[in-house]
């Protein structure tokens, strides 16, 4: 390590220069496998007292780790990986790191710097590949660049709105003779986050607030990212202004707070869905009006206006135009709006509003139907999982029913506690992305709430839990089906279910799955087991728990918004539409 | 025509900025009209200039995403009459003894120029706007063109302002990062 920092320093490999940047940049944890690009930066590696190495089975487990480690911690999550396959198997990851705004680098060896453009052994071009699909990407070919790129793939990876920053490295750079030298600043002439709101913005923000009759505030992930829970619990206390919280946003108002009217979109509740849809004004915070949440866009609350807080301008006004756009960081943004409001009065009448919504959440509530025969309701297990494993937990989801009823029946508190795979709704995100959540806040319990169907696709990373102490806990919510596509074919494809069903009740044995993974197995398929059960996986503490809840298949997600559907069409279960008028309110 | 945009854009002078930009249109489902890349009074500075035929409103969008791309630096929409812009065409012509005089009376009235002569064609060079390249290339199509390349647009604010005058100012890095380096 460099005493000079800045001035040079004594003579390396490229590959020292790498790991000892790397430690220079922060970075505790990585999650990779060698392979042959990549080699030379694995020998300093097993050097280091800095950073725990962490050998997962797949590179897209260390990709997903890195993003649950990055979503737990609001760390940089870091994966490494070798050329060509290594490589691209982190595409997923990286993509899914891109879409949820997830601060995160990615090192890959590349082949020697003559070879590059020839089809060498194992060779990609992953710079190309991943370039629509990270924030930034580098490709180094001269060592002497190691120490500057990683500094900047770290700022650019935290800074702004967060994203995945790849750098590949020849294996010529890492092998060759260079110097290290950190830098003490960064020429980044085209990047230049603005993080402070404009004034005048915010006062235009504030007179709408005081003026709208029906406002709503629209928490989306950045709110998360930029740590603005408790500004936002500020600005709801003062002004009473209802809020929902997207997917991505599950945590940054707590759920037991009145003012909560839950999850919007798509599977949303219907006070969510009809808060937004029936408003005359949208504060979104850190959302990007995505169409799983508006819907049909032109239907999409037809009388609102709209403030528009973003960090990233390109996200104000893309979907829906902004009637205030604020481009700004999320937790200065509202930090501002609740010191003008305060100063001028936050005197809003909503009075009549919050009643029409109150009255909604209570006549439609989250609700499903206990199965006649006895079997167990998917609900209730994650319902209970959630009040038996309680609110300081971290919880991570897989992408379908499963993730649909984990954002709405496990209950959060607190941000960073809902970890899930949003834009890109990627299978197979649970396992791994809780394996991270766990090696960054090992003190928490973390629960993996998985379906049978993405269970499959990533539980090699059970041996790498088991192997490296990574006492995760996984709730699989067999169904035996790809659920969420099921539910598509009973509603919308006469229930043929071409390509839907798993059997995976019968096949893989999954305690037997647990057991040959070095983890404890359990399975619980009848209603009155599942408390004992889950307080057994509780209990367990030096070891994964794998726990096989064979539920009801044909549970369905309720409340329901068809695809490309206006939200005034939204079903609170089959055939049955809520009744709200506007004249109620 | 009337949605017709030409685009400024200065970006570092690093491999695969052009795939990035490029990349970028494609993706955000942007046809290119013309694309011009070339050096600046900054050896570290290259300038594109880009000709994209789309509404207003898509193309807030897509300058907004140009502008989160790390390497661009500065975006700058030229309109017509506040700017310069020209083009380069090269066109092989066939002329023989009998047609030559006409060939060439063509290519002294758009004040262009010969760069090469054979028995059966020439090779004519001119530089315009679109619409004169255009007519230009009207004019000579009877007597039958063998091969034509075109450059893209470049295009150049008019006025003394340099749209590169802005200072370019470091970033320091985070303290958490030089304090552990240190």
């Amino acid at each position: 390590m460099s005493e000079q920092g800045g001035q040079g320093g004594t003579s390396v490999t490229g590959a020292q220069s790498l790991v000892t940047s790397l430690e220079a940049a922060g970075v505790t944890d990585i999650f990779g496998i060698p392979g042959g690009a990549i080699l030379p930066a694995y020998d300093p590696l097993m050097d280091s007292t800095r950073i725990r190495h962490i050998l997962v089975r797949h590179e897209q487990g260390a990709g997903h780790a890195a993003q649950g480690y990055a979503a737990a911690t609001g760390k940089v999550g870091v994966c490494m990986a070798t050329s060509g396959p290594g490589a691209t198997n982190l595409v997923t990851p990286l993509a899914d790191a891109h879409m949820d705004s997830v601060p995160m680098v990615a090192v890959t060896g590349q082949v020697g710097a003559a070879m590059i453009g020839t089809d060498a052994f194992q060779e990609a071009d992953i710079r190309g590949i991943t370039m629509p699909i990270t924030k930034h990407n580098f490709l180094v070919t001269d060592p002497a660049d190691i120490p500057r790129t990683v500094a900047e793939a770290f700022h650019i990876a935290s800074t702004g709105r967060p994203g995945p920053v790849l750098v590949d490295v020849a294996k010529s750079a890492l092998q060759a003779m260079t110097t290290f030298s950190w830098p003490s600043e960064l020429h980044l002439p085209g990047y230049r986050p603005v993080t402070t709101p404009h004034a005048k913005q915010i006062k235009e923000a504030v007179r709408l607030i005081k003026e709208a009759r029906r406002p709503v505030l629209y928490v989306g992930g950045g709110v998360i990212r930029a740590r603005a829970s408790r500004e936002l619990a500020q600005l709801a206390a003062l002004t009473g202004i209802p809020v929902v919280t997207t997917l991505m946003a599950r945590g940054a108002f707590p759920d037991s707070n009145p003012q909560h009217l839950g999850m919007p979109g798509m599977h949303g509740t219907v006070a969510a869905v009809a808060g937004l849809q029936k408003s005359d004004l949208i504060i979104s915070l850190g959302a990007r009006f995505d169409d799983r949440v508006t819907g049909n866009l032109d239907s999409f609350a037809p009388n609102a206006l709209v403030i528009h807080a973003d960090i990233d301008p390109a996200e104000i006004g893309k979907n829906r135009h902004a009637d205030v756009p604020i481009v700004g960081d999320c937790k200065e943004v509202i930090s501002q709006l609740v010191a003008l409001l305060t100063a001028e009065g936050a005197d809003g009448d909503y009075e009549a509003w919050v009643a029409f919504l109150a009255g909604l959440k209570k006549s439609y509530p989250l609700g499903y139907d206990t199965p006649a025969d006895g079997s167990l309701a998917p609900q209730y297990v994650i319902e209970r999982l959630g009040a038996i494993a309680g609110p300081e937990a971290v919880y991570a989801s897989g992408v379908g029913q499963h993730q649909m009823w984990a954002a709405h029946y496990v209950g959060y508190e607190n941000p960073n506690t809902w970890i899930n795979s949003g834009g890109l709704g990627t299978m197979g995100y649970a396992v791994p992305a809780a394996m991270g959540a766990k090696v960054g806040m090992p003190d928490s319990t973390v629960w993996a709430i998985d379906g049978d169907g993405c269970f499959q696709m990533t539980n090699q990373e059970l041996a790498t839990c088991a192997i490296n102490d990574i006492p995760i806990k996984v709730a699989i919510i067999n169904n035996e089906s790809l659920g969420m596509v099921r539910q598509w074919q009973t509603l919308f494809y006469n229930e043929r279910y071409s390509n839907t069903d798993l059997h995976s009740k019968r096949i893989p044995d999954f305690v037997k799955l647990a057991d040959a993974y070095g983890c404890v197995g359990l399975a619980c398929e009848s209603p009155d087991e599942v408390d004992a059960t889950i307080e057994k996986a509780m209990a367990i503490d030096d070891q994964p728990v794998v726990v096989d809840f064979r539920v009801h298949r044909d549970a369905m997600v309720w409340p329901m918004v068809a695809a490309g559907t206006s939200n005034d069409e939204i079903k609170y279960a089959r055939d049955l539409a809520p009744q709200f008028d506007e004249d109620d309110i | 025509m009337s949605n017709k945009h030409t685009l400024s854009v200065l970006v570092e002078n690093k491999p695969g900025v052009l795939a990035r930009v490029a990349g970028l249109f494609s993706r955000r489902g942007f046809n290119i009209d013309s694309l011009a890349v070339g050096p600046t009074e900054h050896p570290e500075v290259s300038r594109m200039t880009i000709v994209v035929n789309v509404e207003e409103s898509p193309l807030e969008q897509v300058t907004k995403q140009l502008n989160k791309l790390v390497e661009v630096i500065k975006i700058v929409e030229l309109d017509g009459p506040g700017s310069v812009n020209r083009e380069l065409l090269l066109v092989k012509v066939r002329a023989d003894a009998a047609t030559r005089g006409a060939v060439l009376d063509a290519v002294q009235l758009f004040r262009a120029k010969v760069v090469d002569v054979s028995p059966e064609a020439v090779t004519v060079q001119a530089v315009g706007n679109s619409d004169k390249l255009a007519d230009l290339l009207k004019v000579l199509e009877p007597f039958g063109i063998r091969e034509l390349v075109q450059s893209g647009m470049v295009a150049i604010g008019r006025g003394s302002r340099s749209i590169s005058e802005r200072p370019q100012r470091p970033v320091a890095v985070p303290a958490p990062l030089s304090a552990i380096a240190n």
